[in-house]
């Protein structure tokens, strides 16, 4: 039996429980979820010129919740971080307007993969030493679902993936993380320091307000040429091609739910 | 050199998810071996061992696999790692939690969610809500691959049986513990798996409503599914959810109602048989990607459809 106590009141923290120093929030930008992006003719890669950028959500709510966290006084100071051009700081302000306390941008050009991602991570997360890295689960880009569970191992940190609900238990000076898994929720006690990833009931990110925004502008925001971490950022991995997928035959309109049942059971065959 | 499929399974018998990625590892045309990672879970790998093209199964029964945690998972698959070109497991909520961790652990690239295997290095995989497909080339040493699990079929049983392995690695005690599964208990078949199923989507308006999705699904022994915004606003619970960050599906029948069709939905259904979709809504996009369409107003073609199925039964 173990005892939980989640009752706190506003930056007194949780009784019991040594508030967490440092969460760091790295967040991607990312083609807005609203755009649908063509593809290139050549068939190289989609086009993502002059499309309308965001932070990936998943990483919204990751910033949010740490956002919640530092509210409820179980954690102290939040840094948000992006890797990627110039364009990033714009994705980092948002973070900062959000509640995050200060940002670092690695800037480069280059594409990297979520293992050349999660290493450079590891790299910020030894200078800056944080107890907790929240990010998002995917990005809705790639898609991929690589990059916390990787830095986790990289550092041999546990993780807790596709977090719904974060609390506090502080008899044991740990978190209680519910997983959305298949068939249910799963959840687990992490000890500190970890690496969450966020799925979507999380929670729902703030609205940003004006005064959010002018305060962000004041915000510390570092900008930093990735070259200067000397990590060796090699890929094994090449795009040889992106085509759109296959397109479903079109089909037909119905008139009544009879003919449905007919034509499931002796076209379709299905019923 | 063999190919390792890691088996995602409940102890007494493999998932469905499984098949499918013994049926990928087919593909590449190598010895494949699968390993059992579990608690009593003798059965399990006795069903992995009749598996046609299985050549091994590894069986790592230990308390601690009993919940598969990410971080057992995977210090015991990079033990095993060196002895493989391609390890591969689905892309399910279990395979996507552990593999990435193997791929960093053994320093090379995870290729997540294949829907193809063109060779040996070169594999094709959705992006961007699956708008595009990808095909990606792969040059590490050992390729970790996820595999999607609507894109291969199943593996089919075989007259011979494998031989079965006891394995003896041992891996540190989880740091993090498990404290408890929440499950929606249900007769209803598993999604992932299911011939049929039927989703509903914000059209259904509440809770209440969808209760009407499910009583059509009992009728026909379906499967319910719903769609992120049915979710969010807890017409149905989470693990319901079809979609790009939900589950990935593709039975042979796929009933919509009321779902308009939000890219992120169909990223998740699309690769079905055969859809129906029934809206009110002639202009949504669902109707672009369905076989069947009705249009009109759910609350009436509902019921309806139950008598009609009631009334041939």
């Amino acid at each position: 039996m173990y005892l939980l106590y989640n009752c706190y009141t506003q930056n007194q923290g949780i009784i019991g429980f040594k508030s967490i120093m440092k969460i760091l929030v790295p967040v991607k930008r990312v083609v807005d979820h609203s755009v649908r992006v063509p593809i290139k003719a050549d068939l190289t890669d989609v086009e993502t010129a002059n499309a309308k950028m965001s932070m990936n959500p998943f990483d919204e709510i990751a910033v949010e919740a740490a956002v919640r966290l530092k509210e409820q006084g179980i954690a102290q100071e939040i840094m948000v971080i992006s890797i990627g051009n110039e364009g990033c700081q714009e994705t980092i302000r948002y973070g900062l307007a959000l509640g995050a306390d200060s940002g670092i941008l690695l800037e480069t050009e280059q594409t990297l993969s979520p293992l050349n991602i999660a290493k450079i991570l590891k790299q910020v997360v030894l200078e800056e030493q944080p107890q907790l890295v929240i990010l998002g689960k995917q990005a809705i880009d790639d898609d991929c679902n690589q990059t916390g569970q990787m830095l986790a191992a990289l550092l041999d940190w546990p993780q807790a993936t596709f977090a719904s609900k974060i609390t506090v238990n502080a008899v044991q000076q740990k978190l209680e993380v519910v997983r959305e898994v298949d068939g249910g929720l799963e959840t687990l006690l992490l000890p500190l320091p970890a690496v969450i990833t966020t799925d979507l009931r999380l929670n729902k990110p703030r609205y940003i307000t004006l005064p959010n925004i002018m305060q962000a502008k004041r915000k510390p925001l570092i900008n930093r040429p990735l070259a200067s971490m000397n990590l060796n950022l090699s890929s094994t991995l090449s795009q040889l091609q992106v085509e759109p997928p296959k397109e479903r035959k079109p089909g037909i309109l119905l008139d009544s739910v009879a003919e449905l049942v007919d034509k499931l059971k002796h076209e379709a065959k299905v019923i | 050199m063999a190919v390792l499929v890691v088996a995602e399974h409940d102890n007494v018998g493999l998932k469905l998810s499984t098949l499918t990625t013994i049926s990928a590892a087919s593909q590449l045309k190598k010895p494949i071996t699968v390993l059992i990672a579990g608690y009593q879970c003798q059965r399990a790998a006795e069903q992995a061992a009749k598996i046609k093209g299985i050549s091994k199964v590894l069986v790592a029964d230990e308390l601690y696999y009993q919940q598969p945690l990410a971080e057992t998972m995977a210090a015991l698959v990079q033990q095993l790692a060196t002895n493989y070109t391609h390890i591969l497991t689905p892309a399910t909520s279990y395979g996507k939690n552990f593999m990435p961790r193997v791929a960093a652990l053994l320093d090379v690239e995870q290729i997540s969610d294949i829907c193809a295997i063109i060779d040996e290095q070169i594999f094709k995989r959705p992006i961007y809500a699956g708008n595009a497909i990808a095909t990606i080339q792969c040059l590490a040493p050992i390729k970790v691959i996820t595999v999607r699990i609507t894109g291969f079929g199943l593996a089919e049983a075989s007259d011979q049986v494998a031989v079965i392995e006891k394995l003896n690695l041992k891996v540190a005690e989880p740091t993090v513990k498990f404290i408890e599964f929440a499950t929606n208990p249900t007769a209803r078949p598993e999604l992932a798996g299911a011939q049929i199923i039927i989703a509903g989507g914000r059209g259904l308006q509440s809770a209440e409503n969808f209760k009407l999705i499910e009583q059509l699904a009992d009728k026909l022994g379906a499967a319910v599914g719903a769609t992120r915004a049915a979710v969010d606003a807890s017409f149905a619970p989470n693990d319901y959810q079809i979609g790009q960050t939900g589950k990935v599906v593709a039975p042979e029948l796929y009933i919509a109602v009321g779902i308009s069709g939000a890219i992120q939905h169909i990223a998740g259904m699309k690769d079905s048989k055969v859809i129906v979709a029934i809206n009110k809504d002639p202009d949504a996009p669902i109707f672009k990607i369905a076989d069947y369409g009705l249009v009109g107003d759910l609350f009436k073609l509902l019921p309806e459809l139950e008598q009609i199925l009631d009334n041939e039964s």
